[in-house]
C-alpha cells in the first residue's frame, strides 16, 4: 500500500501532522499495535504505518472499553453515579470522586466544611503519589525493565491502598467524597498510620531518583524522544505533566483556587524540551510536591463535621441549570459537565476525560521515531483506559 | 545489590519484609472496615423473627445496579421488640451484578442491611449460585459484631437509645392515659357521697 | 459576559450571538452563536490578544428532543343551525384541543479556557436545525486542535456532523454500528447478552427471542441459548411466606 492511498485527507493549518515520505524503497508494513498487548495500558490499539522502523501514520483506535457511563448517569440519580465515577480513572479514584462531587456542588452551591476539605486534599495527594509512582513503574517496565521496579513502585503503592482501604472499605473503588463532604470521619488511629506512611515517602522518591535518573538506559531513550510543542500543546487541549512538561505553566491547583489548595505552599515542576525525560522528570518533582502539601495539611486538620448538615443525601434534585467543575487529577484536568432539568438525575452528564484529550496529539510527537519508541511516548501519555472509553 | 540483599537476608528475621502469605493456609486478617457484600442483620436467636429490615425498599430504589429485589409482605409481624412491622416476603441480591458501593447501607434507616467481608463465594453456578436470598443473606447480629467491633458498637449504641426512648414515651402514655381514667372516675364518686 | 458578546459582534461582523442565562448557581453563563460565521468567531476568541480563549476544554453534545405541546383553544366557528323554525348562522364557541410538536435539535456546547491570562471558562453553544436531516455544524478543529477527537465522539454518540473535520468517523462504538447512543430515544438491542441472567427484562427478552428463533427455521449460526433447566430464575423459586 503507498502513502497515495491512505484513507483521509488532512486539512490546512493546526491539524495537520508532518507528513512524511517513505524513501521509495520497499513497502510499507501495516502494524496494528493492540488491543491484546502487555504495554498499551488496557485494551487499545493503535494503527501504525511503517516505513521500516519508522512510523509515518499512526492512528489511535479505542473504544474496546466503552460502557457508556454518560447514558447510565442519565438514568441514574445524582448519588448513585458517584460509585460509576471511582471505575472511570480506576487508578486514581478518589480524585474522580472529588471532580464530581464539585461540580455537583458547584451546581448547587453547596459549601463543605473545613475538616473534609483538609480530607479531600490529603487522599487527593496521596493519589497523586501513588498514581505517579505507578505511572512511572509502567513506564520503566515498558522501556524493559521487566517487573522489579514496577514492583518497587507498587510497594509504596500498597501502602497507600491500605491506607484507602482502612478508611473508605475498598482499595481501589473508594465512593468517599459526597456533596458536601466525605462519607466517614477519619480516625485518630489512621491519621497516625498516614503520618507513618508520609514519613516514608521522601526516602522512597529519593531511592527511586537514584536508580533511576541517572541511568543511561533512561536517558537514551528518553531524551529527545516524543518533543511536544507548548503551543501544540495548548491547543490540543492537553493538560497535566505532559503539559508542564512541555514548559506550560498551568496547573488547576494554582489557577482555579478549588478546595483549600491557597493555603499550602507548593510549586509547579516545568520542563524544559517537552520530551519523555521530561515527563518523567516533572513526575518525580510533582511526587516531592505532593509530600510537600501532605506534610503541611496533616498537621493542620481542624476539627468539626465532615458533612455540611444541610446536605441531602436522599430525594436529591438540584433545580434547572448547568454547571462544569473540574480539577487537577494526577491525569491532567478532569472535568464535568452536568445540566440538570429539575429531576433527581441528571438531564446530560459529561466527563471530560484528560487521558482521552492527550492522545490527541499522539500520532504528531511519534511520526519519525521508531516502533520501540511508539511504546515509550505512549507511556509517557500516562492515560487509562477506564477514562479514555468510560 | 544492597537493596535486594535487605529485603532477601531481612525477610528471614523480620517479619515486615516477608511479604509472601502461604494462602489459603494462612489468611491476612481483613481489615475492620472492609466491604465485600452485603448482608441483612438479625436480633436474637431466630433468623425470620429477629430480621431488622421491614421491606420500606429504599435500598432498592438507591442501589446503582439495581441488583436489590425486594417483595414487600402482605401482613404484619411482630419483630424483635415486639412492634408489628411489614418483613420482607423476599429478598434477593445478585451478587454478580453488586458493586460493593455500600450505598444500601448508607440510606438504610433501619440499620438493617450491612456490608460483609467474605469474599470467596466463588461457584460455578452462574445463575443460581449468586443470588443469594433473604436466608443466606441473613446474619446474626453477633456476627456484625464480630467482623465490624467499632461500627457495630455505634449501632447497638444508637438502636438502644431508640429503644429507651420509646419505651419511657410509652411509659409517659400510660401514665398519662391512668391518670386520665383516674379523673374520669373521680367526679362520680361526690356525686355518690352525696346521694 | 457582556463586554465579550459585544467584542465579538463587533470584530465577525453577522455573528449571532445571544446570551444564554444559567439559572443554576454556578452562574456559567454562555453564548450562543449561529453556525455560519461560528469558525470566525473561534479564531477571534483565539487570536484577540486580551481574550486570548486558547484552550478548549470540553466539547459536549446535548440531545433535546421534540416536544409534543398539548393547548386547549377556544374557537368561534359560525354554524348553521335551526332556531324557532328559522334557518340562522350563529356562532358557536368550541374548546378545541390542539396539539404541536415542537421541534428539536441536537447542542454542541464548547467550554474555553486561557491558559495565557488564566481566566475562563467561557461556554459557547450551537444548535442544529433538527435532529433527523439538518445535522451539520461547522467543526472548530482547524482552529482548536483538541476538539478532533471529541467532536469525533460527538458524531458517533449524537449524530451531529462537522463539516470539515479532517477525519469524521466512529470512535467508541464500532465503524459499523448504526444508530447514536446517547440520544434520548435510543432503543438498546436486546441481542448483545450472549447468555440470560437473572434479571427481569434481559431474561424476557431472551426467553422471547429464543421462542421466535425457535418457531422460525434454523438459519442462524449463532450458538444456542442455554436451555430453561439451567437457569436459576426467580420465577421457579417459591416465594417465602
Amino acid at each position: 500500500m503507498s502513502l497515495a492511498e491512505t484513507k483521509t485527507e488532512r486539512v490546512e493549518g493546526w491539524n495537520r501532522a508532518p507528513v512524511i515520505a517513505p524513501d521509495g524503497e520497499g513497502e510499507l508494513l501495516e502494524v496494528a499495535m493492540g488491543p491484546h498487548h502487555p504495554s498499551t495500558h488496557g485494551v487499545f490499539r493503535m494503527d501504525v504505518t511503517l516505513d521500516g522502523e519508522r512510523v509515518i501514520w499512526l492512528k489511535p483506535v479505542f473504544g474496546y472499553l466503552h460502557r457508556n457511563h454518560e447514558k447510565i448517569a442519565e438514568g441514574a440519580s445524582y448519588l448513585a453515579s458517584m460509585p460509576y465515577t471511582d471505575r472511570l480513572d480506576y487508578f486514581c479514584s478518589l480524585t474522580n470522586n472529588w471532580a464530581y462531587a464539585l461540580a455537583v456542588e458547584k451546581l448547587v452551591g453547596q459549601e463543605v466544611p473545613e475538616r473534609a476539605e483538609y480530607i479531600r486534599v490529603i487522599l487527593a495527594e496521596l493519589t497523586r503519589v501513588q498514581n505517579h509512582a505507578s505511572s512511572i513503574g509502567f513506564l520503566i517496565q515498558e522501556m524493559g525493565a521487566s517487573g522489579t521496579p514496577l514492583m518497587y513502585a507498587f510497594k509504596e503503592r500498597e501502602k497507600i491502598l491500605d491506607l484507602f482501604e482502612s478508611l473508605t472499605g475498598s482499595r481501589m473503588m473508594c465512593n468517599y467524597m459526597r456533596f458536601g463532604g466525605c462519607r466517614v470521619d477519619v480516625s485518630a488511629a489512621w491519621l497516625d498510620a498516614t503520618r507513618k506512611v508520609v514519613a516514608g515517602l521522601p526516602q522512597f522518591v529519593d531511592e527511586f531518583e537514584a536508580l533511576l535518573s541517572t541511568n543511561e538506559i533512561l536517558m537514551a531513550r528518553c531524551q529527545g524522544v516524543g518533543v511536544l510543542r507548548p503551543d501544540l500543546a495548548v491547543n490540543a487541549g492537553v493538560s497535566g505533566p505532559m503539559l508542564r512538561a512541555s514548559g506550560v505553566n498551568y496547573d488547576i491547583r494554582k489557577v482555579d483556587h478549588y478546595g483549600i489548595y491557597d493555603r499550602f505552599k507548593f510549586r509547579v515542576p516545568l520542563g524544559d524540551h517537552g520530551d519523555i525525560y521530561d515527563r518523567y522528570m516533572v513526575r518525580v518533582l510533582e511526587m516531592r510536591e505532593s509530600i510537600k502539601i501532605l506534610e503541611q495539611a496533616l498537621p493542620g486538620l481542624p476539627a468539626g463535621p465532615i458533612m455540611d448538615a444541610k446536605a441531602k443525601i436522599r430525594g436529591f434534585r438540584p433545580k434547572p441549570g448547568e454547571a462544569y467543575g473540574r480539577i487537577e487529577a494526577p491525569k491532567g484536568e478532569l472535568g464535568f459537565y452536568l445540566i440538570s432539568d429539575g429531576g433527581p438525575n441528571p438531564y446530560r452528564y459529561r466527563v471530560r476525560p484528560p487521558s482521552l484529550i492527550n492522545l490527541t496529539i499522539l500520532e504528531d510527537m511519534c511520526l519519525g521515531h521508531n516502533v520501540a519508541d511508539v511504546v515509550l511516548i505512549f507511556g509517557s501519555v500516562d492515560i487509562v483506559l477506564g477514562e479514555v472509553d468510560r | 545489590m544492597a537493596e535486594t540483599a535487605r529485603n532477601f537476608f531481612g525477610s528471614y528475621v523480620s517479619k515486615d519484609r516477608l511479604t509472601t502469605v502461604e494462602y489459603p493456609e494462612k489468611r491476612i486478617p481483613t481489615v475492620e472496615n472492609a466491604r465485600v457484600f452485603p448482608f441483612l442483620v438479625y436480633d436474637g436467636p431466630e433468623w425470620e423473627a429477629g430480621l431488622r429490615c421491614v421491606a420500606c425498599q429504599i435500598c432498592e430504589k438507591e442501589c446503582p445496579p439495581k441488583c436489590i429485589y425486594i417483595d414487600k409482605s402482605k401482613d404484619k409481624k411482630p419483630d424483635f421488640v415486639g412492634k408489628p412491622q411489614f418483613y420482607p416476603a423476599r429478598f434477593d441480591i445478585d451478587i454478580s451484578v453488586c458493586m460493593s458501593c455500600q450505598i444500601c447501607v448508607e440510606v438504610c434507616p433501619f440499620e438493617a442491611i450491612k456490608m460483609d467481608t467474605q469474599f470467596e463465594l466463588a461457584t460455578d453456578d452462574r445463575f443460581a449460585g449468586l443470588l443469594l436470598d433473604r436466608h443466606e443473606l441473613a446474619k446474626s447480629n453477633e456476627y456484625y459484631r464480630s467482623i465490624h467491633p467499632t461500627e457495630a458498637g455505634e449501632v447497638d449504641a444508637r438502636l438502644n437509645e431508640e429503644k429507651v426512648k420509646a419505651e419511657a414515651k410509652a411509659k409517659a402514655a400510660a401514665e398519662a392515659a391512668a391518670a386520665k381514667a383516674a379523673a374520669a372516675t373521680k367526679p362520680a364518686e361526690p356525686a355518690e357521697g352525696g346521694d | 459576559m457582556e463586554e465579550i458578546k459585544a467584542a465579538i459582534e463587533a470584530a465577525v461582523p453577522g455573528a449571532g450571538v445571544e446570551l444564554v442565562l444559567n439559572p443554576s448557581v454556578s452562574a456559567q453563563h454562555s453564548l450562543r452563536i449561529a453556525p455560519g460565521r461560528a469558525v470566525a468567531v473561534a479564531m477571534f476568541l483565539r487570536d484577540d490578544p486580551e481574550l486570548a480563549f486558547d484552550f478548549l476544554s470540553n466539547v459536549t453534545g446535548v440531545d433535546w428532543p421534540d416536544k409534543e405541546i398539548t393547548e386547549k383553544v377556544k374557537v368561534t366557528h359560525q354554524v348553521a343551525k335551526t332556531i324557532d323554525g328559522v334557518e340562522q348562522t350563529v356562532d358557536e364557541t368550541v374548546e378545541e384541543v390542539r396539539k404541536h410538536v415542537e421541534p428539536g435539535c441536537l447542542e454542541a456546547v464548547f467550554h474555553l479556557y486561557s491558559v495565557a491570562k488564566k481566566h475562563g471558562p467561557l461556554v459557547l453553544r450551537m444548535r442544529t436545525v433538527n435532529r433527523t436531516d439538518q445535522v451539520e455544524l461547522p467543526s472548530l478543529t482547524q482552529v482548536w486542535r483538541s476538539a478532533e477527537f471529541q467532536e469525533r465522539e460527538v458524531f458517533d454518540l449524537y449524530g451531529i456532523v462537522f463539516t470539515g473535520h479532517p477525519d469524521l468517523r466512529r470512535i467508541l462504538m464500532w465503524d459499523g454500528f448504526k444508530d447514536h447512543p446517547m440520544r434520548k430515544d435510543y432503543v438498546e438491542p436486546d441481542d448483545f447478552e450472549y447468555e440470560p441472567t437473572p434479571h427481569d427484562e434481559v431474561l424476557k427478552r431472551a426467553q422471547e427471542r429464543r421462542d421466535k428463533e425457535q418457531a422460525a427455521p434454523a438459519g442462524t449460526t449463532r450458538p444456542p441459548v442455554a436451555p430453561a433447566g439451567n437457569e436459576g430464575t426467580r420465577e421457579q423459586r417459591p416465594v417465602a411466606e
